[in-house]
Parts: C-alpha cells; structure tokens; sequence
C-alpha cells in the first residue's frame, strides 16, 4: 500500500492519555531523520484533558507537505469508540483500517462494501495486557501493524527512531510490542493470501 | 529637635526642566525632595538606579530625577520596572506612583509585585484623587467625597494601599504623610535600604482637584487635615479609620523574586556543566 | 556546510530561532495557541543564561520586554488573538518610544474568544492598526517550518536595526504542527544588534533627529541617564508640545521604513511570469493554494501563479504590482473576511476574486482548485 506517489496519510484516534501520539512522533522522526524524508503530523488542539477523543494525522512525504491535513487516509487507528466515530470520515478508498475490536464496536455495516479497503480487528489492549501487563504497550502493538501495513519507513530505522524516543529501560518491551504489532499484521496478511 | 538634612538637591535634578508643572502648594515638590535627601544619603550610584513613574502627576518625577528613567503608560511602571529588574537583576529600581495609577488600572500588577517580593521600591503617592485629570474618584477617595464623577458624594469603598500590600506578601510596607517631612524621610530611606518589595505610601494634598471640592481649597489647610486623619497608634486607626503611620512590614528574611531565578540559573548551569564534565 | 535536521512545531522553531539570535529576556502569559512558546523559552533561557518571566496578565508581560530591552536585552513576547489586543497599549508605547521587541501573535479564529484552538488570518489589520495613533509597524508572516526560523531571525535583525518592534504573525495551524526543520549552521546565521552612541552621555540625545532616521539607543545603567516617555518628545527625549517636532517625529518615525523598503520589504512570487490567474495568499493559507496552484498547471495546464507577501506590513506594493501586470484574474486566498483583499484591491485598482474562510478550518486545496477551474470553465464557455 505504500503508494506510488511516496505519500502516505495516517491517522491515529483514541482517547487522551492513551499515548497515541508517541507512535505518530516515532514515525515522523524515523521518516526525518533516518530517512531524509518530509512527515508533519497536526495533533488535534484543544483543551488538555484526560479521556477526550484525540487524534494525530501524520502526513510522510519525500516532498515538502503543503497542505498539512489529512484527506485521504490510507491507514487509520482507532482505539476509541468516541474517536472513530469523529475521525474516521477521511478514509480512502485503499485504507487500512485498525481497531481494538473490544472498543470499537460499532461500525458502519458498508464501511468496506464497494472499496479496496481492509479492516484489521486486533484487541491490543487486551494483548498488552495479557502479554506485558501494560496496557500502554498497546499503541506500540498499533505501531507495528502501521508498519508492516505501510511500509513507511524501513523496520531498522522504526527501530532507531524508538531508541531515540522511550527511556534506555523501557526499549526492549517497546520493541517487543512492536515486534509483536509487525508478527500480526503478517499472519493477517497471509491469511488474506490464502483466501 | 532634628532637622531636616541640608543636601544641593540641584545635583539630583536636571534643573533644565524645572520649574515642575506641579500646582503651587502641591505635596509632589515635597516628595520629590525627600526622596532627593533619602538618595543622598543612601548613595545609591546613581548610573545604576533608574527612576519608573506612570502616569498622573506622580507621573512628572522621571522627568525631573537625573537618573535612568523612563516614563511609561497609565498604570504599568512597576510591569515594566519587573522586565528592567529581571533583564538587570543589580539595578536599583524605584517606581513612582499614584493611587489612580497604582490601585486601580495598575492595581494588578501593584498586587503581583508584593506577591514576588521582587526587589523594587514603589513610593506611592495617595492624594484621594486623580488630580492630573481633574479629581475623579480613586480607589482611595474618601466616602461621600465630592468629585466630577461623584457628584453627589462618592459611595466608592475605599482600598488601604498597606493592607493590600501585606496581604499580598510584600516584604517591606510603610506609610507617611507628607506633613512630617522628617517621617517621610525615614519611610523612604527605609523603603530603598530593604531588598525586596518595599511600598512607602506617602499620603499627600491635591488640595485643587480634591480639596476644593471638600472644604479644603488651601494646601495648608489640607496637609493639617491628613496630618488629623494620621496616627502612629494602631488601635486609633483601628477605631477611627485614621490613616496608620510608621513601618508595618519589614521582613528581610523573605525571599526575593529576581535573587532566587538567578540562582536557579545557576543551578540550571551548574548541572550543564556537571552533565557536560561526566 | 550542511545544517542540522530536527522535528519541531512551528512554536518550538520560533523559540529555538529567538534563542540562536540572541534572545535574552521573554516575558509572557499563558494562552493558546502560543503558550508552547513560553514553555520553551522558559527552559531555553536559564541556560544561556536569560530571564523568563510569567507576567500577572498580557498587558504586563508586553510592559516588561520593553523594560529588559531598555537594558541592552533582546527581548520577546508571544501570544494570541485576545492577548494580542490587550498588548497592543504597550505596543505602542515601543513604537513611540523606538525601543526594539518582538511580539509573536499565533493567530486564531477571531473575534472575541472565538475558537482558541483553531486557526484564522484575522489580525492582519489589527497588526497593522492595533495600537492607536499613526505608528510605524513591521510585521512578518512566515508559511513554513525553516521560513518560522528565518522570519524569527529577521524579526530580531529588522526590530534591533531600525529600534521598532516587529510582530511575527503565526497561526495555530503553523505553531502546533510538526515536521522537518533543517537549521542553517552557526556560521551562516546573520545578527544584528542595535546601535549604540558613538559619543559620550552629555552629548547623547537619544532621539537625535541628526543621526539619520534610527538614531543610535543607549542601554540604561551605562552611564547614559537619558529619558524614555510614552508622550511626544524632542531630540533629548523629553517632552514636547511643539507641533513641529511633533510632526517631525512622527515623519521621522515613518520614514524609517518607507526609506528603507529594500531591506525590509520581503515576499515570494511563484511562477508569476506566465500566469494568468494570480493568487495572492500568505501565511499557512498559502500552502493550500501553492498546493491548488500545482495542481492546476500540471493536470489542467492552467497557468496559475502566486504572489505571497513574507513582510506583510509594509506591504511589498511595488512587488504586487509587478507579478500582477500579465494576470486577468487576481484571487486572494486567506482566512478572514477579505482583510488583505481590501490592500490588493487599494494596490492594483481593479476587481479581485477571493476564497475566503473564517471558520476555524483551514481552505483546503481542493477548494482554491474548484475557484481556479470553476470560472475557467464559464469564460471557456463564453467564448
């Protein structure tokens, strides 16, 4: 899905304090700085509390962005029922769409019916918790699956950018999760062969 | 009996600009002296002192001082004497002010300062009025005063300049009167030998913008008045709402504003360097 | 040599450029969508040993820059529509006074409260008009990342060199997001830092009409002892009711930066030369319509071009007026109600279209796209 043009539209949703942001920012900075590319990422603005729907489109290009708002999403996470509803309103026609199955319930029945798209139903809060006890590792999970499904940016330097970004003692189980993110999206994908 | 020190006050005034715009009789000449006689005494170098006023007569001091000054807008001396503290943390600062500019439209940054105790002396002149605009009701018009925009008596509550001034932590806080020009000479001096946030409430005469309009059309007249509504005993003021004299606040221990963000900044280096040698 | 690559908002470029410049004093208060800005400059400044002050409100912390910048300081302030307008008594103050600052406005969606964390262009005018009275004002209004960074430098160079204040027009849309900066090395980094007297306190006047028209300015607490007031002044700095000084003041003051216009005067004009649609847009509004403007010349071979002015107070006239000598259609793309448009239209003297939003939404490229196309079509059909 890594699209010709080299450009890809993300869009990560949750609600605050799950740490969304972190997976965007590791991205941009691999795309940055291992990779000489562009990514800008516009988080939503507004008043800083806990629990509200969030979101951060991330835009990678090898051309300077102009236009910094997401339009046609080609990957979209959603680990909130709140926030898919809101955001997901900009997928495109090729989207993969990621959502923890135990917190998005409620989807529109047509939402892949005539379409290219693809929707990965992955309870990673659920597998954060069960295998790292940590229910934030979750967005790690997400980050993963963005990168097996994308491609954006090679996993050695995904792997430079998490160095850069989470605590020396936390890296490994960072790793870890995205690891594990990356296996899922794989066996997904092969089972879509099979079929 | 002491007498009042004999100081060429000429050498502390750009004699170019006087006569002073004040009216004849007007408590500001008086002031104005006094503080003259508290920086010859104390010293202060006087490249590195800078004079603040705002605006209203108090307004005129910068102008007349020959010192670093700077006259800005209605209400903001001591915002903008902060900035020039915290850009030149060894300066002498002092703000001249009124009760119009300081309590009202300056009244939050006067309550900000006393909270930092940032070291800056503020002279507050209080003469009940806005005298420079004609005599409008000020946050320290007395009740039932007459004035352009009370005509039929101020029904206006009244701030004490000292009270609000303790209240809101500043370290040194006095009042004088400018009928005892030895006092007032003390309370200044006091007030620019504190480090910290020191106020010296000078109550004055604007006999023409407020005393005519309240009985008190002469200047001596007037000044005899507020020397009457002063006392050094607080439980007369207490009792009578007589305006308390003397030094109410004094607290050296009280850490300043400008001293301790500078020793953070060093501390901030110091573990630079710490980080950088490691 | 090469510089540094980094991922920052356009808030953290602004503080990093305030810092690399020189930038020793910050005072501000707390609003969005700017406040990253303070955040920065308060962990930035300690190290390099400035001061960072939170004021009690806006008008104060305008009040205190010029206070610190009065002692030799370069110094900033940065904040939003509301704070803006609340700063604009002391702005005027440092206009009168000629005592360099800068002031950062992050726009946001306007009037009043309005949307705090949604973008808009609507303080063109007020960074313009703001403060009362006749004053000379420089104002900058980068559209990207590195621009942020380069406009912050400017905005020192141009406020130190001509002793006036400069506001640097941001918006939330440039100030809060993220993406790739490439700082210049060191090296290559222009500062210029005001002018002192060359002669000695007696005969220093700091207002000295005899000096040019930006006479040099003195530190206070160097011996100088001048005098500083917000009321018309003569050429020592005291004040004055002679209406002839007073004119020559103001002209002086003017003067500055109508004689000066090559240097300051800054804008970009992308593919002007054949276009016959010519769009004139600024700021973050810009970059939707360089992205319509693409769009247009490669997949309809609409030869579209653009005018963006990068100093928009003095707005570069001259320079409008060249690149709009071939257009037949001028459309200005901003988001407000059409403040620029009424200066395009006072320039040019003739009929403009505009695209225009005041929603809080940025203009999308699609929207500048259908404008271009849309009456392409209808004078197609004409013919």
């Amino acid at each position: 899905m890594n699209n010709t043009s080299g450009r890809l539209e993300a869009r990560f949703c949750g609600v605050g304090g799950q740490g969304i942001v972190l997976g965007s920012t590791i991205l941009a900075e691999a795309a940055i700085f291992y990779e000489g590319k562009y990514a800008s990422q516009s988080p939503t603005y507004g008043s800083q509390v806990r629990g509200g729907p969030t979101k951060v489109d991330l835009i990678v290009d090898t051309q300077e962005i102009l236009y910094p708002k997401a339009t046609h999403l080609n990957f979209f996470l959603a680990i909130a029922q709140s926030s898919f509803k809101k955001y997901f309103c900009d997928i495109a026609d090729d989207c993969t769409i990621l959502i923890d199955e135990n917190l998005v319930i409620d989807l529109p029945e047509d939402i892949l019916v005539g379409t290219h798209r693809k929707l990965y139903k992955i309870p990673v809060m659920e597998m954060a918790k069960q295998e790292f006890n940590n229910n934030i590792l979750a967005n790690m999970i997400c980050l993963g699956v963005t990168q097996e499904v994308t491609q954006v940016v090679s996993t050695e330097n995904l792997l430079k950018s998490i160095q850069k970004s989470v605590p020396a003692k936390h890296y490994d189980k960072n790793v870890a999760a995205v690891q594990m993110g990356i296996e899922l999206a794989r066996s997904r994908k092969q089972q879509e062969l099979v079929v | 009996m002491s007498k009042l020190a004999e100081v060429d006050y000429n050498q502390y005034l750009r004699v170019h600009k006087l006569p002073t715009t004040w009216c004849a009789g007007c408590g500001d000449g008086a002031i104005m002296k006094s503080l003259i006689r508290a920086l010859d005494e104390l010293q202060l170098p006087r490249d590195e002192t800078a004079i603040i006023s705002g605006i209203g007569c108090s307004g005129r001091f910068s102008g007349y001082l020959d010192y670093n000054t700077l006259h800005v807008t209605h209400g903001r001396p001591l915002a903008f004497a902060t900035g020039m503290k915290m850009a030149h943390p060894k300066g002498k600062i002092i703000v001249v002010s009124g009760d119009g500019d300081s309590l009202a439209i300056g009244g939050n940054h006067f309550i900000h300062a006393c909270r930092r105790n940032i070291d800056l002396t503020l002279i507050i002149i209080n003469n009940y009025t806005y005298g420079l605009t004609g005599g409008q009701v000020s946050p320290s018009t007395p009740l039932d005063s007459s004035s352009p925009t009370a005509p039929y008596g101020s029904i206006e509550p009244t701030f004490d300049t000292c009270k609000v001034a303790m209240a809101a932590g500043a370290s040194f806080v006095s009042r004088t009167v400018v009928a005892s020009p030895l006092h007032m000479d003390k309370m200044i001096k006091a007030g620019l030998s504190h480090s910290g946030f020191s106020v010296v409430e000078v109550m004055s005469n604007c006999h023409i913008n407020w005393g005519r309009k309240n009985e008190y059309a002469a200047a001596a007249d007037l000044i005899k008045h507020l020397k009457d509504r002063s006392t050094f005993s607080a439980e007369e003021s207490e009792a009578d709402g007589k305006h308390l004299l003397g030094i109410l606040r004094q607290d050296a221990e009280m850490k300043e504003y400008a001293t301790t963000y500078y020793q953070m900044v060093e501390a901030v280096q110091a573990k630079m360097a710490e980080k950088k040698g490691a | 040599m090469p510089g540094q690559i980094y991922a920052l908002t356009g808030n953290q470029i602004v503080a990093r450029a305030a810092i690399d410049v020189g930038c020793r004093f910050y005072a501000g208060y707390p609003i969005s969508p700017s406040s990253e800005i303070a955040a920065e400059m308060a962990k930035a400044l300690p190290k390099v040993g400035g001061a960072f002050i939170q004021m009690e409100d806006e008008i104060a912390s305008m009040a205190a820059i010029i206070g610190a910048s009065l002692t030799g300081k370069k110094s900033m302030t940065a904040t939003s529509g509301p704070g803006f307008s609340l700063k604009q008594e002391n702005l005027g103050f440092a206009c009168m006074t000629e005592v360099p600052c800068v002031v950062v406005n992050v726009m946001r969606n306007g009037p009043s409260t309005g949307m705090p964390t949604f973008p808009g262009q609507g303080d063109l005018m007020q960074a313009k008009w703001g403060t009362h009275g006749d004053h000379p004002i420089i104002v900058l209004a980068p559209a990207y990342h590195r621009e942020i960074y380069d406009e912050t430098i400017r905005a020192f160079n141009l406020s130190e060199k001509y002793r006036q204040p400069v506001v640097l027009l941001s918006d939330e849309t440039l100030a809060q997001m993220s993406g790739r900066l490439e700082i210049p090395d060191k090296s290559e980094l222009i500062v210029i830092n005001r002018e002192t007297p060359k002669v000695g306190p007696k005969e220093y006047k700091p207002f000295d009409q005899s000096q040019g028209l930006v006479p040099p300015l003195a530190s206070f607490f160097e011996g100088y002892r001048f005098h500083v007031t917000g009321l018309t002044h003569d050429d020592t700095g005291f004040p004055t009711e002679n209406t002839t000084i007073a004119e020559q003041l103001l002209s002086r003051m003017r003067r500055k930066l109508t004689e000066n216009l090559d240097d300051i005067l800054k804008w970009e004009d992308y593919l002007v030369d054949d276009a016959d649609i010519l769009i004139v847009s600024l700021g973050s509004a810009s970059r939707s319509a360089l992205q319509a403007i693409n769009e247009a010349r490669e997949s309809d071979g609409i030869k579209v071009g653009m005018f963006r002015p990068i100093t928009l107070w003095p707005f570069p006239e001259e320079a409008l007026k060249k690149a709009a000598r071939n257009a037949k259609r001028i459309i200005v793309v901003e988001m407000n109600e059409g403040q620029m448009a009424l200066e395009v239209e006072r320039i040019l003297h003739r009929t403009i279209e505009t695209v225009l939003r005041y929603n809080g939404q940025m203009i999308s490229p699609d929207e500048i796209l259908n404008r271009i196309k849309s009456y392409e079509s209808c004078e197609a059909a004409k013919v």
